[in-house]
């Protein structure tokens, strides 16, 4: 192995890297694989059952042999395709699955085992012995199993990972760069349409690149390097390079990696989303290996691999070579071998008739049956005279044919079907609406027909979206292609891969049939066929070919392939780009924000917003004491809490009365300007959505609130309301939650306090409780509204969003001054509880408004949504657990949130399971836990006792159920 | 996939929320008709007609014709035109 | 034919010859007294106890394409018991007991690991909803335990715990919950019922229902017309369709959920973990590859495939809750057509024909159920009364609303999950 001369490699620019520890050079334009083999490394990793030494068999992404890991440690990349790696300065590649490494495998020994590693052989043993408490899969069996398997490793760190994604809209997208999509590219830009080119190659021009052969009378590679260069000068082609499509999706939507060069600032990939009104789909073929004993050698390499390593690397793979084929291009193969000045040891062309213009030992009519060595030694050459002949050779090219790249069109459910001229599969019509296959991919053969169908393609996508291209003129080149036929199974013993990746042989696939895993989709899962990091590129068709053997049947009669996104293996970090850390959700921050933590408080997330959780004093050493202390400015003087995250939905019209009327359980038409009503939502099942407050500011003109969380699903369903169910009423709806900040002012000092903010202070006897209106801050127009989530005498106040910040601060100085101070969650929660309020802990999505005590607020006199349904018998069945509140009452003191009731001497099992505890709270104010539960009869068992149980914090507590107000049933305080 | 919005034009998918089957509203107390409003659903494999809001962009509910099978989109029109 | 190491080892000596096919391929015969409709995971396991459990075998398992073709070779191959509500509790608590001797029962190794399952939380009341979850299932006589941060982070230490969107507080542990070979596990169940003398038709289409007097009497099929006394419909996202052959419209729609698979690994993950604030789960198969998935497409679909923004979605979970996986490249996406039921829990249950009964509805979570739902529904088949595991899997519970299993709380609209 050595370096040749000529190819598309920069040799004024060495490159050193580094592979399984030891120093190598190669040069700008060699992929890892090209470079190692230039380097006389020929074993790059081990196979995933056997362990056996593999080598190069592709030069492409197709690649199943040569997985590497790239970079040690953190960000350390497993399952890299040397193929595909492009060598960069201080690149450090490492050999996988081999211990201690791929040159030398202890597990080798596997191989020797491997007649009882048969298909499925697992599905038949590890399941005994049985000893008690004792599981030998789990401790036993499996971690054996799951050591052996697997590829690379991946490192544990948290190392975030440069990635991005991005979309991208164009006309015309044209997959892959061969002669084909060259083609179409260049006739649709000319046409002056949107392109988008892509290509997963470095360098577009697919075979061009790697065969010799001329276009327009230059080298394919100089043709294609001039189409691209000038694509890339027109401002309506984007070219993109090392951008591989990797799935197809609804509506003319397409995915696509960029391994984007690196450089600083850069991302390492990119994740495309390309919508293209139309697709030429110009992917090309993928060689077939030949199933023949040993064919998993390093040394045994596709034929069209080979001369892309000495033409375009300008790397000979080999000494001395056996060329095997049964089509014109193994000559190909032997010729440009031979220029490279690479011994040819034999060229064998299955066909009978074939003849050699070349100086090589020629068989017609021979096959290869096998190779030996370790690494290629020898080829075992079956002559057409049945002489079986032993040629020394280090390498062995061979080609069962070519499959196109039929994947992109299969990822939409179309299959393709079976052309038994070209013993292939090629795209079904219409497979991917707007995506036309042209070229190899859809089975042409010549270079000549590429171009031609690649033109033609993007005339007919251009016709389809009403433009008129002029087609160019076609450059000459390569236009015949000599019969050829398909190389399937080779007679002979020993064993015949077909998975490289994931070790699946003939004689696998042909057990599977034995064992009546004869669906083509049995015998994939059964065997793994097709299940490799490879996706059966290199060897589904022939698997297939041998399950048709193996049972008797056509190819086509025993099925066909397809495949599933992504078309090469895509990194979860560039599907995901954007996702890590706190890029996964949006984060939401309330006007007040800056105050909250300037004051300390540890915020905690509610829904997507975040929300002070307490406000530590110095000397707290509990979040109870600050809580309890909190607890008190509202009980005892004045609180103030940032209510902003309630959502809040501005309602006007005409009809907006009557269309409250409708989504709330409770009739609203009724409300008066200037003032505010409870209301309860119900989903059409009858069980309730969401509460909140409805407060109508004049007339026609309302602002309800939501709960947090449900802001987003209320609003969704008051449109549908309005839009769909009732489009007879004249009515506005505007989500506002974001345009004002509200701040809640609670307890007996909130009005004294609220005095001092406003410009003109309220008047006694004004704003009863359940007022609303407008007022004035400091010149400000803003919103009061008389409504209390405590139980005390309490404000809201909204302010537009800008001043929100400067009003809370205002407030909590002036709250401070008065003995009082801001309050957060905890607290918030505390006085609601000690109230019997409730929250989506109540409102879990499965409860009734007769649950929860509310079924008065079901009006009997009008529609609403939710009131049929909630007629149900099983939702108004007495034996239906209930809102109750209960407090300990014996020994034990404490309540815990998820713990079940039972009757105080049942066991604790499910089917005495009467109740469950919803939320519990530490009252400063009683001296004791509260808390809220769903009881089953519950408002019938006033002062009876209950257990509550809580396994899992081994907690059990004597309780005695109450009416859920433990404080101020009556409501006077917020009254008052 | 993508469907185009009658106010906003083509978008993609993840611009909207699907709502359900179009199914009439009943009427009056529970029974058979409001069980099968809530519930029962033809589930076709093949053309569907559908509820769509187009919830992050102009907020309108939609009317969508779309073949479960091939998510192929035949129509798309505002709640307003068209009986359900 | 029993299948153990020695006949492996027996076999491997002598080339492999010995072993013959799993299950026979029988002509389908003019009548049955119990006709399966769908051989997948539950089909095969219904047909399965019924041979075993009730003795009898003149039951046929008609499949449209291939065995375990469905749902059952297209999951995540979860295997849990962490169910709160009365109904779902004791199903999938008797389901798991019955993964737990299913090796010893099919002489098939499904390679059910009880590897352990992690429930994230990231809030107090995430975590007292999980508390709930957790005292449920104690309540039901299983396994669950709460782990605080600390703890947690002993066993997952590769978790972002700090930096994610959605901070990690600690978790519900479930050490019984794990994973199996989903594959096997529709084979085992194939191989054990026609072992038994039931016979499994594939390529065999159902084109009609036959009945008689509100009463069914046999099948119209792609190989020919079937009588049978009984009849189950059990095609999970293609129930709609079966049961309109009996003039049936069910409480089901079918969405898609996509799932993903990466290329294999060396151990990273040893558990199953269930990040409930991104509809994410993950572990990692025996062969090394991850395995997750996340939620809905949330679009009615019989594609078995699904569009980006979900994927995305997937990804960026997994990206903002353990980044090491970023490293991770996804090999292969696929989409199960879900049959979503209005409160989220399944359905089985006699139809209201008679001889017809249904089991369906299970939503995205029917692998864990395959031997609890062949048990129950064969228990049904054989003796007409549900078995006690599933006396809550009533198809009245909507009409009624007595009995509803909303498990997530999002309400008994299709629309709603």
């Amino acid at each position: 192995m050595k370096r040749i001369d000529g190819g598309l490699i920069d040799r004024d620019h060495p490159v050193d890297f580094r592979f399984d520890g030891h120093a190598y050079q190669g040069f700008a334009g060699d992929t890892l694989a090209s470079a190692l083999l230039a380097n006389g490394q020929r074993v790059l990793g081990r196979s995933f059952k056997y362990h056996r030494p593999r080598g190069v068999l592709s030069a492409g992404s197709e690649e199943p042999n040569a997985l590497v890991t790239l970079g040690l440690g953190a960000g350390s990349e497993p399952n890299a395709r040397a193929t595909m790696v492009e060598i960069r300065q201080g690149l450090e590649a490492f050999g996988q699955n081999g211990f201690p490494n791929v040159g030398f495998d202890l597990m080798e020994v596997n191989d020797l085992f491997a007649p009882f590693f048969s298909a499925g052989f697992y599905y038949k043993t590890f399941m005994g012995p049985k000893l008690p408490g004792w599981r030998v899969w789990e401790r036993v069996f499996e971690p054996v199993i799951r050591r052996a398997a697997g590829l690379g490793r991946l490192d544990r760190t948290k190392t975030p990972i440069a990635t991005e994604k991005a979309y991208a809209f164009c006309d015309l997208l044209v997959i892959g760069g061969g002669p084909t999509g060259l083609m179409a590219a260049l006739t649709a830009a000319e046409a002056g349409a949107d392109v988008i080119l892509a290509d997963e190659d470095h360098l577009p021009g697919g075979r061009l690149n790697g065969d010799r052969q001329e276009v327009g009378g230059q080298s394919g590679a100089d043709w294609a390097a001039g189409i691209v260069a000038q694509l890339a000068s027109m401002p309506n082609v984007r070219v993109m390079t090392r951008t591989t499509v990797t799935g197809v999706y609804d509506q003319g939507t397409y995915g696509a990696l960029e391994r984007v060069v690196p450089g600083r600032g850069r991302p390492e990939e990119t994740f495309w989303r390309i919508t293209a009104r139309r697709a030429v789909l110009a992917a090309g073929g993928i060689e077939r290996p030949v199933a023949l004993a040993n064919n998993d050698r390093p040394g045994v390499m596709l034929s069209g691999a080979v001369r892309t390593y000495v033409n375009r690397y300008a790397v000979a793979p080999g000494r001395s070579a056996v060329v095997f084929g049964a089509s014109d291009e193994a000559h190909r193969t032997a010729a440009d071998l031979l220029r490279a000045g690479v011994h040819v040891a034999a060229l064998v062309d299955a066909r009978p008739g074939a003849t050699c213009d070349l100086t090589v030992r020629f068989h017609a009519g021979g096959l290869v049956e096998g190779v030996q060595g370790r690494e290629v030694e020898s080829v075992a050459i079956r002559r057409a005279d049945g002489v079986l002949e032993k040629v020394q050779a280090d390498l062995l090219a061979f080609s069962g044919g070519w499959n196109p790249s039929v994947h992109l069109t299969c990822h939409l459910n179309g299959r393709p079907v079976w052309r038994d001229d070209i013993a292939a599969f090629v795209p079904s019509e219409g497979a991917v609406p707007g995506l036309i296959p042209a070229g190899a991919c859809n089975g042409e053969a010549t270079t000549f027909a590429c171009l031609s169908a690649g033109r033609d393609a993007a005339v007919q996508a251009l016709a389809n979206l009403g433009r008129q291209a002029t087609p160019p003129d076609l450059p000459q080149a390569e236009d015949t292609a000599g019969e050829g036929r398909p190389l399937w199974v080779m007679p002979g013993k020993g064993r015949k891969w077909l998975d490289f990746q994931n070790d699946v042989t003939v004689k696998d696939v042909e057990l599977a049939a034995r064992e009546n895993f004869r669906s083509v989709e049995h015998m994939k899962r059964y065997t793994t066929q097709g299940m490799a990091p490879d996706q059966g590129k290199t060897g589904n068709v022939a698997a297939l070919a041998a399950l048709a053997d193996a049972t008797g049947r056509s190819i086509p009669g025993t099925g066909t392939t397809t495949y599933r996104p992504p078309f090469v293996p895509v990194s979860i970090a560039a599907l995901g780009a954007g996702g890590q850390g706190k890029g996964f959700a949006a984060e939401r921050f309330t006007a007040a924000h800056p105050v909250a933590l300037s004051m300390g408080a540890p915020m905690i997330e509610a829904g997507l917003w975040y929300r002070p959780s307490y406000f530590p004093k110095s000397g707290e050493q509990t979040w109870r004491e600050s809580c309890d202390r909190e607890v008190g400015y509202v009980r005892n003087a004045v609180g103030i809490c940032d209510v902003s995250t309630l959502g809040k939905i501005d309602v006007q019209g005409p009809d907006a009365a009557a269309f409250l009327d409708f989504v709330y359980t409770n009739n609203m038409s009724t409300l008066k300007p200037g003032n505010t009503r409870y209301g309860l939502m119900l989903r059409e099942d009858g069980h309730v959505m969401d509460d909140g407050t409805c407060a109508c500011l004049g007339e026609g003109h309302y602002v309800v609130s939501t709960t947090t969380a449900a802001a987003g699903e209320v609003m969704r369903h008051m449109e549908f309301a309005a839009q769909v169910l009732r489009p007879d009423l004249d009515v506005r709806l505007a989500s506002v939650t974001e345009h004002w900040a509200q701040t809640a002012i609670a307890g007996p000092q909130s009005r004294e306090l609220l005095n001092e903010v406003l410009d003109t202070p309220l008047a006694d006897g004004d704003w009863p409780f359940m007022a609303c209106g407008e007022v004035s801050v400091g010149g400000i127009a803003a919103r009061l509204f008389r409504i209390s989530f405590s139980g005390e005498h309490a404000y809201e106040i909204a302010v537009p969003a800008r001043y929100g910040e400067s009003l809370f601060r205002c407030l909590v100085t002036k709250a401070e001054a008065r003995g009082g101070g801001v309050y957060g969650m905890e607290a918030l929660n505390v006085l609601r509880i000690e109230k019997g309020l409730l929250t989506h802990a109540e409102l879990d999505g499965r409860t009734t408004a007769y649950d929860l005590g509310l079924a008065g607020m079901m009006s009997k006199k009008k529609d609403f949504i939710g009131r049929a349904a909630a007629g149900r018998e099983g939702l108004t069945d007495p034996t239906r657990p209930r809102l109750v509140g209960i407090k300990p009452v014996g020994a034990v003191q404490q309540l815990t949130s998820g713990a079940f009731l039972f009757e105080p001497e049942a066991e604790a099992t499910r089917v005495n399971a009467q109740g469950t505890v919803s939320s519990v709270a530490f009252s400063p104010t009683l001296g004791h836990f509260v808390g809220l539960a769903l009881l089953t009869e519950g408002p019938e068992r006033y002062g009876e006792k209950v257990r509550m149980v809580d396994h899992l914090r081994g907690v059990s507590t004597l309780c005695e159920v109450v009416h859920p107000a433990f404080l101020d049933p009556d409501g006077g305080r917020a009254r008052g | 996939m993508r469907l185009t919005c009658p106010h906003c034009g083509e978008r993609d998918l993840r611009e909207f929320t699907f709502g359900g089957a179009t199914l009439t509203r009943p009427e009056g107390d529970w029974g058979p008709d409001w069980d099968a409003y809530i519930h029962l659903r033809e589930n076709p494999a093949g053309l569907s007609r559908e509820y769509w809001t187009h919830d992050m962009g102009c907020a309108a509910w939609l009317l969508v014709e779309r073949d479960t099978v091939t998510h192929d989109i035949r129509a798309v029109r505002p709640v307003g035109e068209g009986a359900p | 034919m029993r299948f153990n190491a020695l006949r492996v080892l027996k076999e491997g000596l002598t080339g492999n010859r010995g072993w013959g096919p799993h299950w026979r391929d029988p002509e389908p015969k003019p009548a049955y007294d119990i006709v399966i409709i769908g051989g997948g995971g539950h089909g095969l396991a219904t047909a399965f106890y019924l041979a075993k459990e009730h003795g009898l075998t003149n039951v046929a398992v008609l499949e449209k394409g291939y065995l375990g073709g469905g749902n059952v070779g297209r999951n995540t191959t979860i295997v849990r018991a962490n169910y709160f509500l009365p109904g779902n509790s004791e199903f999938y608590s008797h389901s798991l007991k019955l993964w737990e001797t299913l090796e010893d029962d099919l002489n098939y190794n499904v390679m059910h690991s009880q590897r352990g399952l992690f429930n994230l939380y990231h809030s107090d009341g995430q975590r007292d909803a999980i508390v709930r979850r957790g005292n449920a299932m104690i309540n039901q006589g299983d396994d669950a335990f709460l782990l605080d941060r600390a703890a947690l982070e002993k066993k997952l230490p590769f978790l972002d715990y700090d930096n994610g969107r959605f901070p990690i507080h600690g978790a519900l542990y479930h050490p019984r919950g794990g994973t199996a070979r989903h594959d096997a596990v529709a084979w085992g169940f194939a191989r054990g019922a026609s072992d038994r003398g039931v016979d499994l038709i594939q390529n065999c289409e159902v084109t009609g229902i036959d009945t008689e007097g509100g009463a069914v009497t046999g099948v119209q099929t792609t190989r020919g017309a079937i009588r049978a006394r009984k009849v189950a419909i059990v095609t999970a996202g293609r129930s709609g369709q079966v049961a309109a052959l009996a003039g049936l419209r069910l409480p089901i729609e079918s969405h898609v959920l996509q799932a993903f698979v990466t290329e294999g690994l060396k151990p990273v993950i040893d558990n199953v973990i269930t990040f409930g604030m991104g509809h994410f789960y993950i572990s990692q198969s025996d062969k090394g590859g991850l395995v997750f998935g996340g939620d809905l497409d949330f679009y009615p679909s019989y594609a078995q495939r699904g569009n980006l923004p979900t994927v995305e979605h997937v990804m960026e979970a997994g990206m903002t809750l353990m980044p090491m996986i970023g490293r991770a490249k996804v090999l292969r996406s696929w989409g199960g057509i879900m049959d979503m039921t209005p409160d989220g829990s399944p359905i089985i249950d006699r139809a209201p024909v008679d001889g017809l009964y249904l089991d369906c509805g299970w939503c995205y979570g029917g692998f864990k159920a395959v031997p609890g739902s062949g048990f129950a529904l064969a228990h049904l088949l054989a003796t007409d009364r549900p078995h006690d595991s599933a006396t809550g899997f009533r198809l009245d519970r909507f009409t009624t609303g007595r009995g509803l299993m909303d498990e997530e709380g999002k309400g008994a609209q299709h629309n709603l999950h």
